[in-house]
């Protein structure tokens, strides 16, 4: 069995340390927050313009004028700040924000990334992901690791329209977590439990080296 | 107009946009539907202007925002980061309707910053190899690529604040800030529709977000919908 997607979001909470000024995306990147201990001090940005997003209000605290970037009612936490579209870009694109997880329709093997247009087909706005594939310090994906169809996304070079060229370190995927190094291909670091490192090897468009010391994850 | 031909403040949001015209560049803040200026854009609508260029982040929904001039096709062009929640955006787009520049949310605000700021074009690494920089200026600095982007001005700017003073200085709450300082600093005339109108005097200095000298023409909202677009809550 591949990962679930609760899965997914847990393993990729384990990147997040004490401190982290942390952006997640919308869809699995926004379920990393729920395995984030309260502990850890991480501040959580939504860049239409807020550090320290908490969680959902309860029906009696819903403010329409508190929302995060995927338009959902929010709050704030202790120790948050309200700023600008043009300040929170600043953060992001000057290096301040430690990881940024986002989901992927691509990934190739230079870690350059497509997520934001099926051309004619789905024209929708990359909204602020090719500031954070360019700006934030380190770059998670959070993707399945093949299409509904059968067919690659994890490949040798994206065929849609790129969010960013030569960006992304790491992909946490429902088959496993594998590293792009940069101009050889993929390193698997981990499988899924129930998998092979060769099934990941086949389901993977791109040259894919196993770590040494790779590993099947654990769950507890 | 008011009496007093010196003060900012306008009894309507349809006389303080009185200059608008067929073809100009309307900047419109807000994110999403947060901290839209409801009562301008549909005085923009009602004002029947054409060809409009509208720079702004999103175009609102379908029967609410910038979403109501698109159906009106009052709007030629937008610039944008994210028209996702738009239908009649995407039909439009795809059948050839209406013209579309899509811009990075960061190097929209960026852009629109530069503009008021008297910047006419920067570098960002946002972009680069991407269809974004197709057609532009790129150079390395200090062995990175970056692209090169121009600021935005408008004739007119929309803003939506929570309070101004009779300056049009202008304090803004919690998400609803969002793009609006940037489009306030950057429109010709800048029109800021508010919740609460004081005295000048009554705001601390400390606390202003839009310094007055950006904003010529104020209006008090006769009423804000403040429509959310995704209601969460938890139980407990």
């Amino acid at each position: 069995m591949p990962l679930t997607r609760d899965q997914i979001a847990k393993r990729i909470a384990k990147e997040v340390q004490p401190g982290f000024c942390v952006n997640l995306g919308i869809g699995i990147p926004t379920l990393v927050a729920n395995f984030i201990p309260e502990t850890m001090n991480v501040m959580l940005q939504s860049e239409n313009g807020l550090l320290g997003m908490g969680q959902f209000p309860l029906e009696t605290e819903v403010d329409a004028d508190l929302i995060n970037a995927g338009k959902q009612t929010v709050t704030a936490v202790k120790g948050a700040s309200f700023f600008s579209s043009a300040d929170s870009f600043a953060m992001i694109r000057g290096g301040h924000i430690d990881l940024t997880v986002l989901g992927a329709m691509q990934v190739d093997q230079d870690g350059s990334i497509a997520n934001w247009m099926i051309p004619g087909k789905m024209v929708k706005g990359m909204g602020g992901a090719m500031d954070l594939v360019a700006g934030a310090r380190r770059v998670i994906v959070a993707m399945e690791h093949v299409a509904k169809d059968g067919s690659h996304k994890l490949i040798k070079k994206c065929t849609l329209p790129l969010t960013g060229q030569n960006c992304i370190d790491r992909i946490v995927s429902d088959f496993g977590v594998m590293d792009v190094v940069k101009g050889r291909g993929f390193r698997l670091i981990e499988w899924a439990p129930d998998l092979t490192p060769e099934a990941i090897v086949k389901a993977t468009g791109a040259p894919v080296e196993i770590a040494p010391d790779a590993k099947p994850m654990s769950f507890s | 107009m008011t009496s007093n031909s010196h003060s900012k403040i306008y009894q309507d949001a349809a006389s303080a946009l009185q200059g608008v015209k067929d073809g100009m560049t309307i900047l419109v803040g807000g994110f999403g539907l947060c901290g839209i200026p409801e009562n301008l854009i549909l005085a923009l609508r009602d004002s029947g202007a054409k060809g409009l260029t509208c720079v702004s982040n999103n175009a609102g929904v379908d029967d609410f925002g910038l979403g109501l001039l698109l159906h009106t096709r009052q709007i030629k062009k937008m610039v944008s980061s994210y028209v996702g929640e738009n239908a009649t955006f995407e039909k439009l787009y795809l059948s050839g309707e209406l013209e579309l520049e899509f811009c990075p949310q960061g190097t929209l605000a960026e852009r629109v910053r530069a503009g008021g700021a008297g910047i006419p074009a920067f570098y960002t690494p946002t972009g680069v190899g991407t269809l974004v920089a197709e057609g532009k200026d790129v150079r390395e600095f200090d062995g990175r690529p970056y692209v090169m982007e121009r600021g935005i001005t408008g004739e007119f700017a929309l803003v939506r604040a929570w309070k101004a003073d009779t300056f049009g200085n202008l304090i803004y709450r919690k998400t609803a800030r969002n793009f609006n300082p940037m489009m306030a600093t950057a429109g010709k005339i800048t029109v800021a529709e508010v919740e609460e109108i004081v005295p000048v005097g009554e705001l601390d200095p400390d606390e202003i977000h839009t310094p007055g000298v950006y904003v010529q023409r104020i209006i008090k909202a006769p009423k804000l919908e403040k429509r959310i677009e995704q209601r969460t809550t938890r139980l407990k």
